[in-house]
């Protein structure tokens, strides 16, 4: 916009114009503020006001006692994060393997393709929670010599396998939305499928279906957290129960909770420009 | 398998020669019992109704369709064969679509050095310096690094027929590639498509461009009810047609 130098000097209308939306803005951001401190004061008030507050406070909102446990929770936390990159690299290659299967044409791949598809079938089926307890105290209990007993182990394969049928169908989704067009001008140049799949179709299918994809990032590690119920995995909901179990007071859980949600914010954020930069609709629309 | 060297029979043979196909979408029968032939360095243009199966041909040739009968000799090889490798076959034969088709996720460049690197197995500075030549070529040369969707429609055709190019295909197929472009944008990739043809290129074109048809093609074909109605040099077809569904079709079209 540098080109003012051929002289422009904006009519009476554009000036019009301009200063009718600065007021505008002013305006609704004036209403925005004073609504808000309206309605953070009612819900204070009430909230304050209710019989329970004064015990509530004790037992959720001890801020010496949560300071305290802060360093014990945030370094659980740290287990959290660590858990969720490796699953997150673990659940994409699953993913993509599976909604690749499943785009595979032919009778020749029908044993693969159904295999593909009794998975995630089943494992969006299944609660996570379900998953977690059969593999983490289940597996071990075989009593296998060649198999893993670490329940920090078997909670990841159970995180994998629920996500990793989850962000398949994602995948596919955006797989099957690249124009049959697409494979036709890749096929034509003498790609051969596994080529067109690499080089044209999965780059576009990836792009497309990316907001969801960090979506599921937000929700697994959120979920990095259910590991905690296999009592294995000193992870900050974990830490955050041992300590509560002592003291009877549930500060811990809230500062975990707060603890998630800075973690999780500018994931979404990110979600959210990524969205925006594609145009894509955002949380109602469908894959 | 046919040998290579064999000499064209009289009346037909060819770069291509289609004896006899036949194929149909369940029931309904789109092309029955067709045969022509494309002899080197010529230009075929197919014209016909909207529907009589011009697109349904050419990506049979391009094996992007299966054929239920007859056959399809390039080079005198059948390449509707069940035991023809149909990569290798696509990557002689070159297409380009009414709508691109261009990869929106990569550069011009890279768009067109695809099949040279990996398919051919070329190396990207040798395959980046024929595809610049290949853009020179369709008069694109500054728009290397642009994406498809910053072109004009008659500046992605052309670089749609510079990617087919640059893989020396034995036998171009253009199927109605001005047809989704704006009026003034018809002649640009017209003028290529004829430069073509004078460097030798051998092509079948199927096309809704009467004046191109006249100019350039060595023998015409109309295509009606899924067989040819009616070949031969423009001259003859589209002037002195004989089948009254040719004149139909052309009276229709001069209006
Ligand atoms: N995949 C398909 N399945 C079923 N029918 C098809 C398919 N593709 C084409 N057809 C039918 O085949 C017939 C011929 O189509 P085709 O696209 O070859 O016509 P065309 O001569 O190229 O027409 P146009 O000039 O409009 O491009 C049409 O009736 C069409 O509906
Ligand atoms: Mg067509």
């Amino acid at each position: 916009m540098s080109d003012t130098d051929d002289g422009w000097v904006a009519s009476k209308v554009q000036l019009d114009r301009e200063s009718y939306r600065r007021r505008r803005t002013r305006r609704s951001v004036l209403i925005a503020s004073v609504s808000t401190v309206v309605v953070v004061a009612v819900v204070v008030l009430v909230v304050v006001n209710t019989p329970g507050w004064p015990r509530f406070r004790s037992t959720f909102l001890d801020l010496s006692y949560g300071w305290e446990v802060l360093p014990d929770i945030a370094s659980g936390l740290w287990l959290n994060i660590r858990l969720m990159v490796i699953c997150e690299i673990a659940i994409l290659i699953v993913a993509l393997v599976v909604a690749l299967l499943r785009s595979l044409r032919g009778p020749a791949w029908f044993p693969l393709r159904a295999l593909a598809i009794a998975y995630t079938d089943l494992f969006r089926g299944l609660p996570l929670i379900l998953v977690l307890f059969l593999l983490g105290f289940g597996m071990p209990s075989l009593r296998l010599d060649w198999l893993p007993k670490s329940g920090l182990f078997w909670g990841c394969v159970a995180l994998v396998l629920t996500y990793g049928a989850y962000v398949s169908e994602v995948l596919r989704a955006g797989i099957e939305s690249v124009h049959p067009s697409q494979r036709a001008a890749a096929r034509s140049l003498g790609l051969n499928h596994g080529k067109t799949m690499r080089f044209v179709v999965v780059p576009q299918a990836v792009r497309r279906v990316l907001p969801p994809l960090l979506n599921d990032l937000v929700s697994l590690m959120k979920d990095t957290g259910l590991i905690s119920v296999l009592g294995v995995v000193y992870d900050a909901v974990l830490n955050a129960k041992i300590e509560t179990s002592q003291t009877y007071n549930y500060t811990p859980y809230v500062v975990a909770g707060v603890l998630f949600v800075i973690i999780t914010i500018p994931l979404t954020r990110l979600t959210d420009w990524v969205a925006r930069r594609q145009g894509w609709t955002g949380a109602g629309g469908t894959v | 398998m046919t040998n290579l060297g064999k000499q064209p029979a009289a009346g037909g043979g060819g770069l291509l020669q289609i004896d006899g196909l036949r194929k149909a979408y369940g029931d309904q029968v789109i092309l029955r019992d067709l045969t022509l032939s494309v002899p080197e360095h010529q230009c075929l243009v197919l014209i016909g109704a909207s529907g009589s199966g011009k697109s349904t041909l050419l990506r049979c040739i391009n094996l992007l369709e299966q054929v239920d009968d007859g056959t399809i000799l390039l080079q005198g090889n059948d390449i509707t064969d069940p035991r023809v490798d149909a990569d290798t076959v696509r990557a002689q034969v070159g297409i380009v679509f009414q709508a691109f088709n261009l990869f929106p996720h990569m550069s011009v460049l890279d768009n067109i050095t695809l099949a040279p690197r990996r398919v051919h197995g070329i190396d990207r500075g040798t395959a980046e310096r024929q595809a610049r030549e290949m853009l020179d070529r369709v008069g694109l040369a500054d728009k290397a690094k642009a994406r498809p969707d910053d072109l004009s429609g008659g500046q992605q055709q052309r670089v749609a027929i510079a990617r087919a190019l640059v893989n020396k295909p034995l036998l171009m197929l253009f199927d109605e590639v001005t047809s989704a472009l704006d009026p003034e944008l018809v002649g640009e990739v017209l003028t290529l498509l004829t430069d073509l043809k004078h460097d030798g290129t051998t092509m079948l074109v199927a096309t809704h461009e009467m004046a191109f048809a006249r100019e350039v093609a060595d023998q015409v074909v109309f295509l009606a009810d899924g067989s040819i109605a009616e070949a031969g040099p423009p001259s003859q077809v589209m002037d002195h047609p004989s089948d009254p569904r040719t004149q139909k079709f052309l009276r229709r079209m001069s209006f």
